[in-house]
């Protein structure tokens, strides 16, 4: 062991003692937590550069909400546009939204979705705020790297929306950004000038800030987990926020390298990813040759179908925690879904030529990626089963946060399944860049891993702010969205079969669209309740954090360590008294009990026998 | 603690939840039978294969769809508190193995059923005498260029680009072969020949997309990419751009007439004749 | 070779009991900022530093797969000769990986004056590495080879410019290393060099794959 001693040393006996399944030792965890721990006092230290990371996760929460909002009113903006483009705009100098304008704000809106929410609440937001409870950790294994992440997730977004106030505005190239149309410059159209480096800064930055949590995820799920909390005995979220943070890790450096490529194409004058020979409005361009439009989009994707996994995998573990908690039945196939988990996650990265069929791509590379992204299927499937398996023979509660996992596996199979059309490279030809692509990834990232989120928020708030969210005023918020969110995506559907291309600004310069315009407009209006509704979830968030129904300790008679510590949790989450395990996370209705549930935390002596 | 009678409303809920799912599975699947929004009608073998493939696919889509939905819908129903027990059980690992087995087989299937039509469009390269076309994207334009009677395309010179004086493909008025070159800006193709694509851009990526012929092709800069085809019915057809390429996105249109051979050489001769005249 | 990772029992400063990299005192440090994080296990620095050299290999893998890529693509990649430094420059980088290695065998004896000598020489061969990649950019900017000339150049700038920022973090690292007040800190003294350690072979090696790509590449 290379250990020594001599003057001042002193050799630990009782040290880092790992038990055979590789949780800590029991005395070395107690003894840690008394005495050392005192929460900050100062308000900077207490709200705004916070360590703990309870607070932490609001933040990154707090930050996805407002994002969402602002992600939603730019697609507002694009949906009444598309159906009154005579109306003059808010915004909009001139009155009337330009072409350029309505692309600036497709790339907004895809960029502010993807990055700002799907990547932070599920992951950043409850992740933060969970995983260490949930494994009996005080906190994540490093809180001063855990506010970095947040911070640079800050800048990162503050650069981003500043490439709206910039001369051109913001980007009109997509949340893609494929050059050469993102790397020329401003001469390729408006808001390809400083709008599109600061869109390639803020991106980059946010890599980082990815880069920077997935580090603490990893690290604590594998080194801070509590006695008897074995790899087995995690709740399905804690695996499921493990598996994101790999691929994060892995993932976010791939867009980095690209986004710096990127950025010198654009500023220093390389050709990465620009040839020679281009000529833009009979302006030839001189300065650059060599380079592969291509080469983007493979770094691009390879960051890109891990990262809709990223998007997708916190929703599917919330769910399965969800859907077995109010169902009162352990989760069905417990092992299969971590198997399904990681097999999604791993499959994750060898799909992603999936996203360019069409691309120049070799044809040979395109039935390989096929084959790969069918398979993908299978896990997928696996999980849905699994879900059902969970619910059958259950009895249900039926809390909004239940409903919300419910829509999450009815929407997660709809989405889904249009998967199997784009797959396949022949169907491929027809469908890629239409609308139906928009309706699959929306269904799927922009509606399931949504619900994802709004189930974890109502199964969660309670927990986090010690009082109830409004019931009822919830289940209205989840009708509308259910209903709204199929309203507005199904009949996309049929505008994508109809061969209706996307990105379009307008639908009168092409005349195969004209029939679609009735389409459009259900799509507008559906949408526009459906976004008017989530106001009702926005009331009813902030109202009820200060006068909803006080919350106790453990409002839904779930399992997990969460439920075992006061609502909200003390600073140091266990208040001295880290938990041991004794059993697996989804001990409901066990045969023989007397409660329908056992605690993860509850010592076999003291559970209640029915006789 | 076990409740042993049913939670008030339960039912209401799981009533509500269970419908819904009962109509929109019907609303959906009804709609793609009206097939209302639907595929223009293919106008090529290919296209037929396409059109084939994709019915199998929805055929096994919509199975799982309605199995899916359906099911939900009835565990939700059938699982609502109603005072019963819980039926405890964690898994079970023979069910596992067959819906895995099952979907592998369909969904791999399927993948690999569908390739043969993936491999002829692209695997091999266009028939022996096919037409050679050139089609060349632009901000916010295409642009066809036929070989003419040389059966050669002239050199063409990014410095002589110039949409507004007429050339916008910058053919080089030194070459030869580039004096019988005909640009269009529509393009127009015999009915029932070969036709080989050689598709081109100037400035960024866009996309040759035309419904009929089930067929897009990414134009992408600093290469030429092959497509090839056969229409089988006269007729017009749309082309629109299906790339992302600026502004002008929306608008880049145009169109490929697919005409008789008698229409198709009388067109060429009527482009030669104005050639000669300029 | 990158030190041990294992659960070794921990060797720590200051006469503290406990494996676990405990701060010493109870008191908050008098700033307000609350009592300080009590537990982060030495093995959770030894894990986070392989996470993020995995999570740092992902970047460099992308660049280098783009190289070999672009390389491929066309005619225009023009070769040149990269500047006679860098084989300087290789072996500055691989003494100061045998003088940290010696270090670390240095503090595990307790021999804390060696310890820092033989610490400080990685640090000064590190920032000598840093100079000696300037100069080699300096020779290129000589000859008219700048970014922008080439893709071949332009990678050559790109790699060593990630490369030596990497490097330069991993500097900053041993100059914490070197300078930190351990009875105030969180992580242990062993911890932090074994960390560290750990992160400069791999720049290290990462330096040598590089200048393999860029050599065997041009």
């Amino acid at each position: 062991m290379g250990q020594r001693s001599g003057d001042g040393l002193t050799a630990a006996v009782d040290s880092i003692k790992r038990e055979p399944d590789g949780s800590r030792s029991d005395s070395m965890v107690t003894h840690e937590s008394g005495g050392h721990h005192h929460p900050p006092s100062s308000f900077i230290r207490k709200y705004i550069f916070s360590l703990d990371h309870k607070v932490i996760g609001i933040q990154y929460y707090l930050l996805a909400l407002f994002s969402v909002f602002l992600g939603m009113a730019l697609s507002m903006l694009m949906r009444i546009h598309l159906v009154w483009p005579d109306l003059k705009m808010p915004f909009t100098p001139g009155g009337q939204m330009t072409p350029e304008q309505y692309l600036a704000l497709v790339t907004m809106h895809g960029s502010i979705m993807v990055f700002m929410v799907l990547t932070t609440a599920p992951q950043s937001g409850f992740g933060n705020y969970m995983l260490p409870i949930q494994i009996g950790a005080e906190d994540m294994a490093f809180p001063v790297l855990n506010m970095l992440s947040f911070w640079t997730t800050f800048v990162s977004l503050v650069v981003l929306v500043s490439a709206f106030f910039v001369t051109g505005g913001a980007p009109i190239s997509g949340w893609t950004a494929y050059p050469t149309l993102s790397a020329l410059g401003q001469i390729t159209g408006p808001g390809e000038g400083a709008g599109q480096t600061l869109w390639v800064i803020g991106v980059a930055i946010f890599c980082i800030a990815s880069l920077l949590g997935a580090l603490n995820f990893i690290t604590t799920t594998v080194d801070l987990r509590a006695k008897g909390m074995t790899l087995g005995r995690m709740p399905l979220t804690v695996w499921a926020w493990l598996i994101t943070a790999i691929l994060g890790l892995l993932a976010f450096g791939v867009l980095l390298a690209a986004c710096l490529l990127l950025l010198l194409d654009r500023v220093a004058g390389t050709s990465f990813f620009i040839p020679g020979g281009l000529v833009v409005t009979d302006t030839p361009i001189t300065s650059h040759t060599g380079g592969s439009p291509l080469l983007w989009q493979h770094l691009f994707w390879f960051f890109g179908h891990p990262e809709v996994y990223i998007a997708i995998l916190p929703g599917m573990g919330v769910a399965s925690h969800v859907l077995s908690t109010f169902s009162r039945k352990p989760v069905f196939g417990y092992k299969a879904m971590v198997g399904a988990l990681g097999a999604i996650g791993f499959l994750g990265f060898c799909v992603w030529g999936h996203h360019m069929f069409v691309s120049g791509m070799s044809p040979y590379s395109a039935f390989a990626f096929s084959l790969l992204t069918m398979t993908i299927g299978v896990p997928s499937a696996i999980k849905t089963f699994n879900w059902l398996g969970t619910l059958w023979g259950g009895k249900i509660r039926f809390t909004t946060a239940m409903m919300f996992a419910l829509g999450f596996v009815s929407l997660f199979v709809t989405g889904g399944l249009s998967g199997l059309f784009l797959a396949q490279p022949s169907i491929d030809l027809y469908l890629h860049d239409t609308y139906f692509v928009v309706a699959h990834f929306h269904l799927i990232m922009g509606v399931a891993a949504i619900f994802g989120i709004f189930a974890a928020t109502y199964f969660w708030f309670p927990k986090m702010f010690g009082r109830m969210l409004n019931e009822t005023i919830g289940k209205i918020h989840f009708w509308f969205t259910f209903v709204g969110v199929y309203a507005i995506f199904m009949p996309m559907h049929f505008l994508g079969l109809a061969g209706h291309p996307r990105r379009y600004a307008d639908t009168t310069g092409v005349n195969f669209l004209a029939p679609l315009h009735p389409v459009h407009y259900f799509i507008t209006i559906a949408a526009m309740i459906t976004i008017t509704a989530q106001l009702i979830f926005l009331f009813n968030f902030f109202y009820s954090m200060k006068a909803g129904k006080k919350a106790t300790e453990n409002p839904w008679e779930a399992t997990t360590l969460e439920w075992s510590i006061p609502s909200p949790p003390p600073f140091d989450n266990f208040a001295g008294h880290i938990p041991v395990v004794y059993r697996g996370p989804y001990e409901f209705s066990v045969p023989g009990a007397t409660d329908d549930y056992i605690p993860q935390h509850v010592t076999p002596e003291r559970v209640g026998k029915a006789h | 603690m076990i409740r042993k009678t049913g939670e008030r409303g339960s039912a209401a809920v799981a009533f509500t939840f269970a419908t819904f799912l009962v109509i929109f599975t019907g609303v959906t699947v009804y709609l793609f039978l009206a097939k209302i929004w639907w595929f223009p009608p293919a106008i090529t073998q290919f296209g037929t294969q396409i059109d084939a493939q994709f019915h199998r696919t929805l055929i096994i889509t919509g199975i799982v769809f309605i199995l899916a939905q359906l099911g939900l819908a009835y565990a939700v129903f059938q699982s609502r508190d109603r005072g019963q027990r819980v039926s405890f059980f964690e898994g079970n690992s023979a069910m596992e193995f067959i819906w895995t087995l099952a979907t592998v087989i369909m969904f791999v299937g399927l993948g690999l059923y569908g390739e043969h039509a993936w491999a002829e469009a692209h695997f091999q390269g266009a028939a022996p005498g096919a037409l050679q076309l050139e089609v060349t994207g632009q901000q916010f334009a295409w642009n066809f260029r036929y070989a003419g009677p040389d059966g050669k395309f002239g050199a063409t010179k990014p410095e002589l680009v110039s949409a507004s004086s007429g050339n916008p493909l910058g053919l080089d008025p030194r070459d030869a072969a580039a004096k019988d070159d005909i640009v269009s800006p529509v393009a127009y193709v015999p009915v029932g020949h070969e036709i080989e694509l050689l598709i081109r851009t100037q400035d960024v990526t866009h996309s040759f997309y035309v419904r009929e012929l089930r067929l897009k092709q990414d134009a992408v800069p600093g290469m030429v990419i092959h497509m090839h085809f056969n229409p089988e019915v006269i007729g017009q057809y749309e082309l629109a751009c299906a790339e992302l390429c600026g502004l002008g996105h929306y608008r880049m249109r145009s169109f490929v007439n697919v005409v008789s051979q008698e229409d198709y050489d009388k067109w060429v001769r009527d482009q030669e004749t104005a050639l000669q005249q300029q | 070779m990158p030190g041990t990772i294992t659960d070794e029992i921990e060797i720590t400063d200051g006469g503290r009991g406990g494996g676990v990299d405990v701060p010493a005192g109870g008191d908050d440090g008098g700033d307000g900022s609350g009592g300080r994080y009590p537990g982060t296990p030495r093995r959770a620095y030894l894990t986070v530093i392989q996470l993020a050299l995995a999570g740092i290999i992902m970047f460099f893998m992308a660049l280098t797969s783009s190289f070999l890529v672009r390389k491929g693509l066309g005619n225009d990649w023009v070769a040149f000769s990269l500047p006679r430094i860098l084989w300087v420059n290789t072996l500055i980088l691989l003494a100061s990986s045998v003088t940290i290695h010696v270090a670390r065998r240095r503090l595990r004896g307790a021999e804390k004056v060696a310890f820092k000598r033989w610490w400080a020489a990685t640090t000064g061969l590190g920032v000598l590495f840093l100079g000696g990649q300037l100069m080699a950019w300096r020779e290129l900017a000589g000859q008219g080879v700048f970014l922008a000339s080439n893709p071949s150049s332009s990678f050559f700038y790109v790699l060593t410019a990630a490369h030596g920022l990497h490097l330069l973090g991993g500097i900053l690292a041993l100059l914490y290393v070197s300078q930190r007040n351990w009875r105030r800190s969180r992580i242990s003294q062993v911890t932090a060099t074994d960390v560290a350690s750990i992160y400069w072979h791999c720049m290290d090696g990462l330096w040598v794959f590089l200048f393999a790509l860029l050599y065997l590449g041009r």
